[in-house]
C-alpha cells in the first residue's frame, strides 16, 4: 500500500469522526431553547458544545491529513452531502424528544468505545483528540444511559416511546459496526479500531440499560450502512446557507 | 432589563407604616439584605414575585429569537458561542426561577402564569430576528440595556435576586462583548453585510429604548418600588444612559442610528434622543406584537409536549424511593 493511500485513509476516517459530532451537535442544537425542562435544555446544549468542539478538532486534522488547505470550516460548510461521511444514525431527525436521547444513547454507547480504542492509535494525533473527547463522551454516556433506563421504567406512555424510538433507530445503529476497507486498513496498522470489534462490548453496556429500562431491542440484525438518509440534505441546506449565500464574506 | 411596567404598590407613607413595616423599611435605608426567611410586607414578597418572574421568563422567552439562527450561524465558531449564549440564558432562568422560589412560589406555578398571560415577558423578544446581523443586534443593543438595569439591581434589598444579578451581570457582559464582536465583523464586512449590520440597527433601536418602560411621568408605581429598593433608577435615567453608552458605538462602527434628532447636549451631558414609539410599546406588550403569538407559543408546545418525559422521570424516582424502602 501506498503512503499515499494510508493518507487518504486516514483523512476518511478523521472525516467520519468529525462529521459525526457535528451533525450530531446540529441535530442537538435544534432542541436549544424548546426542551422539556430547563436542566435538560441546559444539559442537552453541553452535549451540543461538546460534540462542536470535538468536531472543529477531527475536521481540523482532516484538512491537516488532506493537505489540500481546507480549514475545518470548510470542511463543514462548503461540502455537499455526497462527501459527508457520518453514520446514517446522526442524520436521524429529532422525533420526539425521547427519541432524541435514543438516538444519543446508542451513539454514545459506541462513541465511548470507539474513542478508548483510539486513544492507544498508533497515530498520535488521533490518539490525543480521542483522550479530551473520550472525557467528555463518558458523561454522555452516563447521562443519556441513565435517562433511557429511568424513561424505560417510567410511566406506561414514557415506556412506550422508549420502545418505539428504539425500533426506529436499531438498525441505523447498527450501520456503525458495519466496516469497509478503510476501517480494515487502518485496524491492521494499529490506527483505528475494527468497525466490527466493538459490537460485543456494545451489545453488553446497552443490553443492561435496556434490562433497567424494560426495553427490548428489535431481533433483527439488519443494519442500514452507507449513503445518507433524504434528512442531510435538508439538515445542510440550513447550516450552509450562510457561507453558500455570500461566499465572500467573513463571519 | 426584563422587567417592565411591573405593578407595584403606591408609596405608604412612614405614618401609614405598621411598627414591623417600619423596622423593615429601616433596615432597608441601611443598606442591609431581606432574606428568603425573614419578615416582609406582603406587598414587598407580591411585587418582586411579579418582578423575578417576568426577570425569568424573559429569559426563557429570550432564548427563542436567538435560538433562530443556531442552526443557521455560519461557522462552527459563531454557532458554539451563540450555543453557549442561549444556554446561559435558560441558566439565568433558572437562577431567577430559584430566586422567586424562596418568596413562596414554585416555578412550576410560575410556568402557568406565563402561558395563562397572566405574567408577561419583556416586550424585546416580540421581534423577529430576521437576519444574521440581527444575532449581534441583540447581543449589543438588547444585553447592552438589560446590563444598563441590572448592575444597579446587584444592591437591590432583596438578597437571593441581588446575588442572582452578580453572576448573570457578569455573562451578560460577556455575551454584550461578543454582540458587538459580531456586529464590528458585519459592519466592516462585505457591503451586503454591512447593509445587514445597519438594517438590524435600524429595526431593534426603538424597541430597545423600550425595554426601559415608559417614561417616568407616566410610571406611576415606581416610587414604592424605589424606597424598597428593588428598584434603583428610574426608566428615563437608565435610557439615557444607555443612548449615552451606545450612540458612540454606532459612530465607531460607522452606523447610523435611526433617529434625526439624536445630538449631544453640552449643557445636559447627554444625548438629546427621540422618544419610541409608545403606543407600538403598549400594542406589543397587549399581545401584538410581530412575534407575541409565536414565542408564547413555542413555550407552550415545549412544556406541553414534554409532560410525558417530566412525568417519567416522576414516575421513574417515586418507584426506586419505594423499592429503596422495601429493601430496608
Amino acid at each position: 500500500m501506498t503512503s499515499n493511500s494510508v493518507s487518504s485513509d486516514r483523512f476518511n476516517y478523521a472525516l467520519r469522526l468529525g462529521d459525526n459530532a457535528l451533525i450530531l451537535s446540529h441535530r442537538l442544537s435544534e432542541w436549544c431553547g424548546h426542551g422539556p425542562a430547563l436542566e435538560e435544555d441546559i444539559a442537552l446544549t453541553n452535549v451540543a458544545l461538546d460534540l462542536i468542539g470535538q468536531a472543529q478538532f477531527w475536521l481540523g486534522l482532516a484538512g491537516e491529513l488532506e493537505g489540500a488547505g481546507r480549514s475545518a470550516d470548510d470542511l463543514a460548510y462548503k461540502r455537499d452531502a455526497g462527501a459527508f461521511r457520518n453514520a446514517l444514525l446522526v442524520e436521524r431527525p429529532n422525533g420526539d424528544y425521547g427519541h432524541t436521547l435514543m438516538r444519543q444513547y446508542l451513539f454514545d454507547a459506541w462513541h465511548v468505545e470507539v474513542l478508548a480504542a483510539l486513544t492507544a492509535s498508533s497515530d498520535p494525533r488521533f490518539a490525543e483528540i480521542a483522550a479530551k473527547a473520550a472525557r467528555e463522551v463518558a458523561y454522555h454516556v452516563e447521562r443519556s444511559g441513565e435517562l433511557v433506563a429511568a424513561l424505560g421504567d417510567g410511566t406506561p406512555q414514557s415506556h412506550a416511546r422508549m420502545q418505539s424510538a428504539l425500533d426506529a433507530l436499531w438498525a441505523y445503529a447498527g450501520g456503525l459496526f458495519v466496516g469497509d476497507e478503510i476501517d480494515a486498513r487502518l485496524a491492521e496498522q494499529g490506527i483505528a479500531p475494527a468497525a466490527g470489534s466493538l459490537r460485543p462490548e456494545w451489545d453488553r453496556a446497552t443490553g443492561a440499560v435496556f434490562a433497567q429500562a424494560g426495553l427490548k431491542p428489535p431481533a433483527s440484525a439488519f443494519a442500514h450502512k452507507g449513503g445518507h438518509t433524504e434528512a442531510l440534505g435538508h439538515l445542510l441546506a440550513e447550516m450552509q446557507f450562510l457561507p453558500r449565500a455570500y461566499p465572500d464574506a467573513q463571519w | 432589563m426584563y422587567a417592565q411596567m411591573v405593578a407595584s404598590q403606591p408609596l405608604k407613607a412612614a405614618e401609614e407604616m405598621s411598627d414591623a413595616e417600619r423596622a423593615f423599611q429601616a433596615r432597608i435605608d441601611a443598606g442591609e439584605k431581606i432574606e428568603p426567611k425573614e419578615w416582609m410586607p406582603e406587598a414587598y414578597r407580591r411585587t418582586l414575585i411579579r418582578q423575578i418572574g417576568q426577570h425569568a421568563h424573559s429569559e426563557i422567552v429570550g432564548q427563542l429569537p436567538e435560538g433562530n439562527w443556531i442552526t443557521r450561524a455560519p461557522s462552527l465558531q459563531r454557532k458554539a458561542i451563540l450555543l453557549a449564549k442561549v444556554q446561559d440564558e435558560a441558566g439565568h432562568g433558572l437562577y431567577l426561577y430559584s430566586a422567586a422560589e424562596t418568596l413562596g412560589i414554585s416555578r412550576d406555578e410560575l410556568i402557568e402564569m406565563l402561558h395563562s398571560g397572566a405574567m408577561k415577558y419583556s416586550s424585546i423578544f416580540n421581534y423577529p430576528t430576521l437576519t444574521w446581523a440581527d444575532i449581534g443586534a441583540v447581543g449589543w443593543l438588547v444585553d447592552g440595556a438589560a446590563i444598563m438595569n441590572q448592575v444597579p439591581l446587584q444592591k437591590c434589598s432583596y438578597g437571593p435576586y441581588a446575588r442572582a444579578m452578580v453572576r448573570i451581570c457578569k455573562e451578560e457582559s460577556f455575551h454584550q462583548r461578543q454582540g458587538f464582536d459580531l456586529m464590528t465583523k458585519m459592519a466592516r464586512g462585505t457591503p451586503e453585510q454591512k447593509a445587514f449590520a445597519q438594517d438590524a440597527l435600524n429595526r431593534f433601536w426603538y424597541p430597545s429604548l423600550m425595554m426601559f418602560g415608559p417614561s417616568d411621568k407616566d410610571s406611576v408605581h415606581s416610587a414604592q418600588s424605589m424606597a424598597w429598593k428593588v428598584k434603583i433608577n428610574t426608566n428615563d435615567e437608565l435610557r439615557q444612559k444607555f443612548v449615552d453608552q451606545t450612540a458612540p458605538q454606532a459612530h465607531y462602527l460607522g452606523l447610523t442610528v435611526p433617529d434625526d434628532k439624536l445630538v449631544w447636549n453640552e449643557e445636559k451631558n447627554g444625548y438629546d434622543f427621540s422618544e419610541p414609539d409608545w403606543r407600538e410599546f403598549y400594542e406589543v406588550v397587549a399581545g401584538n406584537g410581530p412575534c407575541n403569538k409565536d414565542r408564547l407559543g413555542a413555550r407552550v408546545k415545549a412544556w406541553d409536549d414534554g409532560a410525558w418525559f417530566r412525568d417519567g422521570l416522576m414516575a421513574h424516582a417515586r418507584k426506586r424511593a419505594a423499592a429503596k424502602i422495601a429493601a430496608e
